[in-house]
């Protein structure tokens, strides 16, 4: 008997009419990705072509200059190339060629698109196939857009694999793909959990390298391990692959659902797959029990932030014990968060796009016991009176599969276990 | 088009944000983006500040472009006045909202809005952030400052505090003392802690207080002319430049320039003979002109380093800074590229670094020791306890603050004496970081280059060191190891020699002793 899918037993949200609104977004745009895009793909280099403004952003989001030459750059738009004194691409030729030759280690350029090099329509497409030719073979050089204007945040990192989808060569191999950047700690437990149920080959997208080149087509399928893939998803099912749909990895509820949803595909029996699963099954449902002690029926806000808020939504109610009173997303993939959706129980409000102001107000009108936010507003928000979860340390940090499990229930219960260590008031 | 990697300012509506982000009841409207909401993070994580910043962004997006983001604005600016009542708003494009050209300013005029409206012009593909917090402030003191009665009370204005500014907080308190001594009441402080009310009577004051001429000069200029408010020319940060500040504020005000000075210890700190070691100290001091003026006095007057290398990152300063380095016989480093800065330091090779955050990582990765002066700031740049900048216990401050990194006097002692201890060597790290000692490399495993008469000429200019001489520099402690190797270099050059022996590192010992 190969493992059954795990059929959800409601309907859950996947009808919930989502309430979308349309004002002042408090999110990241797409360049953010970059952060830790240039630190999985270890030869390549991401040049934003863009304002000083794009710069400092990087900068700031960084948070500190941890590397000391990072393998990205902004080549800061001026007056010359605006007013056209200067031809952009002539421009952009030169400091490209002045980077490589400073970078023999550089395999793969990532030519990155703004909002000010949209506005201005500076063919990067164009570019790109222009310094292919150049460096080939030694460097490939692709272009995508993390514009504020066409992306949030984390579909900074969907629109850079999406344009590494096209130039992967045809396969016709019956392999299992992997898609979405993990760190190489958890990757590696995914792995190692499908390969002992003796699924493989298995690739995994972005290679770490370039010269780790796979195909793909029609024998090829994948599963994403990011909710935020929906670009790269559709470019993948262009080139004939095919997606095994499954609710996210996250908790051990998640976890359990995604790699039986790819052991179904692989025809594993469900000896073979509990074999494999039972001990870090159990693990993690111990890990999550403990870390989750102080989060039990108490509730969540999210405001959207990286298109995670869904299935960390459908962790936190059904395996922490929370209630969910908003569950806030910049953009609602149906197809691809929809075994999530499902599992997630009804009652929350579900809200696509953001009005900040509006929603600020809703929040502060239902007191959620954890709200979790961007840095623009969790401290605002805690001196208030709120206790607040970064949203950002969610994709910084190892929180897929069994073992980060428990880990990822910490995230939200140490905010809460802090407010009621602190004992700060004034005497009365 | 200009490759960048880390940038000391950011763009010119970052500048607008700091004076919006420090002033109170005022409102800016913002013509940008999604993801341009990224600055207001700086604020509530770098500053922990514990309300958002006052700034609406019209958040527009792609599919908006060809249709109406004119409207867009429109809406975003109603919205923001309802809901926060503003005395007054500035409005403004960010860099992608300049090109699309819509006249946010126009546009908010003709709104009739019931407060007054101030139209920002920030080019953002030319300036930077000082430049648009100046800009700013200007732009708010002129719509909204008026002629009006003086204070009876001898009165001041404090000028340029603003948002993120580096020790802005503290040095607001310092200075409201320090003139408080001297019998003079600080009118407005702005724009930190000002309403635009505020803004509206700061011609009552008798002068104007330059605190930052960076990001207050404008506006101090046009309050002298149209206003008749002298302002002080001096930035009191150090003993001497506090006590030129005073006297300056003496002979505006006619007041005596008597202020307590029984707290400033900085003057025997370093008088008292364990400082001795700090003398000539070889110093390299970066950051923006205000400060980098500052630092460079205190360094050369009163802590006794020696200024080997000088600049700053803002070009609105570069003609004071390149003629404060005239006086000090040095050529000054204008630039806002950050590998241009390294190179600089690597060359000079100095004992201490005086600079920004950025000079810190160069610091770290070169081994030499740096204490921060300036902006761009960082978290560590908020600390919990008062640490100003300016008057005398400012000084007090910087004198903490700038030994903090060197190894201590008799530290530096003990190390010379136990130079080959065998926890004392290089790899071994400091102690009292509690590192585990290892055991030294082994010397002997250097490539012997003998000196013989096959080795390739080397090019003009360019010195070899031979083994015995190489194994000998690296018994000098590291900290003083850089400075020995220069002035070796140097000495053999001008020798001519094409070769460092052990001889060749003494006689320039020898020639450079003091």
């Amino acid at each position: 008997m190969t493992v059954a899918r795990p059929l959800p037993t409601t309907t859950g949200c996947r009808e919930t009419p989502v309430l979308k609104q349309r004002g002042q977004r408090e999110v990241f745009c797409g360049l953010t990705g970059i952060i830790w895009l240039h630190r999985k793909m270890q030869d390549a280099f991401f040049l934003v072509i863009g304002s000083r403004t794009c710069a400092h952003l990087l900068q700031s989001a960084a948070g500190v200059m941890i590397f000391a030459e990072p393998r990205f750059g902004t080549a800061i738009l001026e007056e010359t190339d605006l007013a056209g004194m200067a031809d952009a691409q002539d421009e952009l030729d030169s400091v490209v060629a002045k980077l490589l030759s400073r970078r023999p280690d550089i395999k793969q350029l990532f030519l990155v698109g703004s909002c000010p090099s949209e506005v201005i329509k500076l063919d990067l497409a164009r570019a790109a196939e222009r310094m292919t030719q150049t460096y080939a073979p030694h460097v490939r050089v692709l272009n995508f857009s993390g514009s504020g204007i066409e992306t949030t945040f984390t579909q900074g990192e969907d629109a850079c694999l999406a344009s590494m989808v096209p130039v992967l060569p045809t396969s016709t191999a019956r392999e299992l793909m992997l898609v979405g950047a993990l760190p190489d700690v958890v990757e590696q437990q995914a792995i190692d959990l499908l390969t002992q149920m003796g699924i493989g080959p298995i690739r995994v997208l972005p290679a770490p390298r370039a010269a780790d080149q796979f195909g793909v087509g029609e024998n090829t399928v994948f599963a994403l391990t990011q909710p935020f893939l929906g670009d790269t998803h559709a470019a993948l099912e262009r080139r004939g692959a095919r997606h095994i749909a499954a609710p996210f990895p996250f908790g051990e509820e998640g976890t359990t659902a995604w790699l039986a949803a790819i052991a179904h595909e692989f025809g594993v029996s469900q000896e073979v797959f509990d074999r494999v699963t039972a001990a870090p099954r159990d693990r993690a449902r111990r890990a999550v029990a403990q870390a989750s002690e102080s989060l039990r029926g108490k509730s969540v806000f999210f405001f959207p932030d990286s298109q995670l808020e869904i299935p960390l939504a459908r962790f936190l109610t059904r395996e922490c014990g929370m209630t969910a009173i908003e569950v806030g997303a910049p953009y609602i993939h149906q197809n691809i968060v929809g075994p999530d959706l499902d599992l997630l129980v009804e009652g929350p409000v579900l809200s696509e796009g953001q009005d900040v102001d509006l929603q600020l107000d809703r929040c502060r009108a239902a007191r959620p016991d954890l709200t979790v936010c961007g840095l623009g507003l969790a401290n605002p928000l805690e001196a208030e009176g709120m206790t607040t979860k970064w949203a950002i340390e969610l994709v910084f940090t190892p929180v897929h599969f069994y073992e980060q499990a428990g880990d990822l229930a910490g995230l939200f219960s140490r905010p809460m276990r802090r407010r009621d260590l602190l004992k700060l008031e004034a005497a009365e | 088009m200009k490759l960048t990697v880390w940038t000391y300012e950011g763009p010119p509506h970052v500048g607008a944000m700091r004076v919006a982000t420090a002033m109170k009841g005022l409102h800016y409207v913002l013509h940008a983006p999604q993801g341009d909401t990224y600055a207001d993070l700086l604020f509530t994580m770098i500053e922990r500040r514990n309300h958002r910043p006052p700034v609406t962004y019209t958040t527009f997006q792609a599919r908006d472009l060809g249709s109406d983001t004119a409207q867009l604005f429109q809406d975003a600016c109603r919205d923001a006045y309802e809901r926060f009542k503003p005395e007054a708003i500035i409005v403004g494009a960010s860099c992608t909202a300049e090109l699309i050209q819509d006249d946010p300013g126009g546009m908010a005029e003709t709104m009739g809005l019931p407060v007054p409206i101030i139209a920002l012009e920030l080019p953002s593909y030319q300036r930077k952030e000082n430049f648009g917090a100046d800009e700013t402030f200007f732009q708010i003191v002129r719509h909204l400052a008026r002629p009006v009665e003086k204070t009876d009370r001898i009165t001041c204005n404090l000028i340029g505090a603003t948002a993120l500014g580096y020790r802005h907080r503290d040095d607001i308190e310092e200075l409201t003392g320090l003139l408080s001594d001297m019998g003079i009441d600080v009118n407005v402080c702005a724009p930190m802690g000002a309403t635009p009310a505020d803004i509206a009577r700061l011609g009552a004051a008798h002068f104007n207080v330059l605190m930052y001429p960076e990001t207050g000069e404008s506006a101090c200029r046009w309050m002298e002319r149209d206003l008749g408010l002298p302002f002080t020319k001096t930035v009191p940060i150090g003993v001497g430049a506090t006590r030129d500040f005073i006297a300056e504020v003496a002979a505006i005000t006619g007041l005596a320039p008597k202020v307590d000075e029984s707290r400033l210890r900085l003057p025997w700190y370093s008088a008292s003979v364990d400082s001795t070691y700090l003398t000539g100290k070889r110093v390299f001091v970066f950051g923006d002109g205000t400060h980098v003026k500052a630092a460079a006095r205190i360094a050369r007057d009163e802590m006794g380093f020696e200024v080997v290398g000088l600049g700053c990152y803002n070009r609105e300063m570069a003609r004071d800074i390149r003629a404060l380095a005239k006086d000090f016989g040095l050529s000054a480093l204008i630039t806002e590229d950050y590998l241009e800065v390294e190179a600089a330091i690597e060359a000079l090779a100095p004992e201490m670094i005086l600079g920004t955050q950025m000079e810190r990582h160069i610091g770290k990765r070169l081994g030499i020791p740096c204490a921060v002066i300036s902006a761009p700031v960082h978290v560590q740049d908020f600390p919990a306890r008062y640490s100003p900048q300016m008057g005398f216990e400012g000084a007090n401050v910087i004198f903490d603050t700038w030994v903090h990194p060197l190894v201590m006097g008799l530290e530096e002692h003990l190390l010379h004496m136990f130079r080959e201890d065998f926890e004392f060597h290089d790899a071994a790290g400091a102690s009292h970081h509690g590192g585990k000692a290892v055991p030294a490399p082994e010397m002997e495993d250097l490539p012997i280059v003998a000196a013989n008469n096959d080795a390739p000429t080397p090019q003009s200019g360019e010195v070899i060191w031979l083994s015995d001489a190489e194994r000998e520099l690296k018994k000098i402690p590291f900290f003083v190891r850089g400075k020995a190797r220069r002035n070796t270099e140097t000495f053999a050059q001008q020798k001519g020699l094409h070769e460092i022996s052990v001889d060749t590192l003494y006689e320039a010992k020898a020639h450079y002793a003091r």
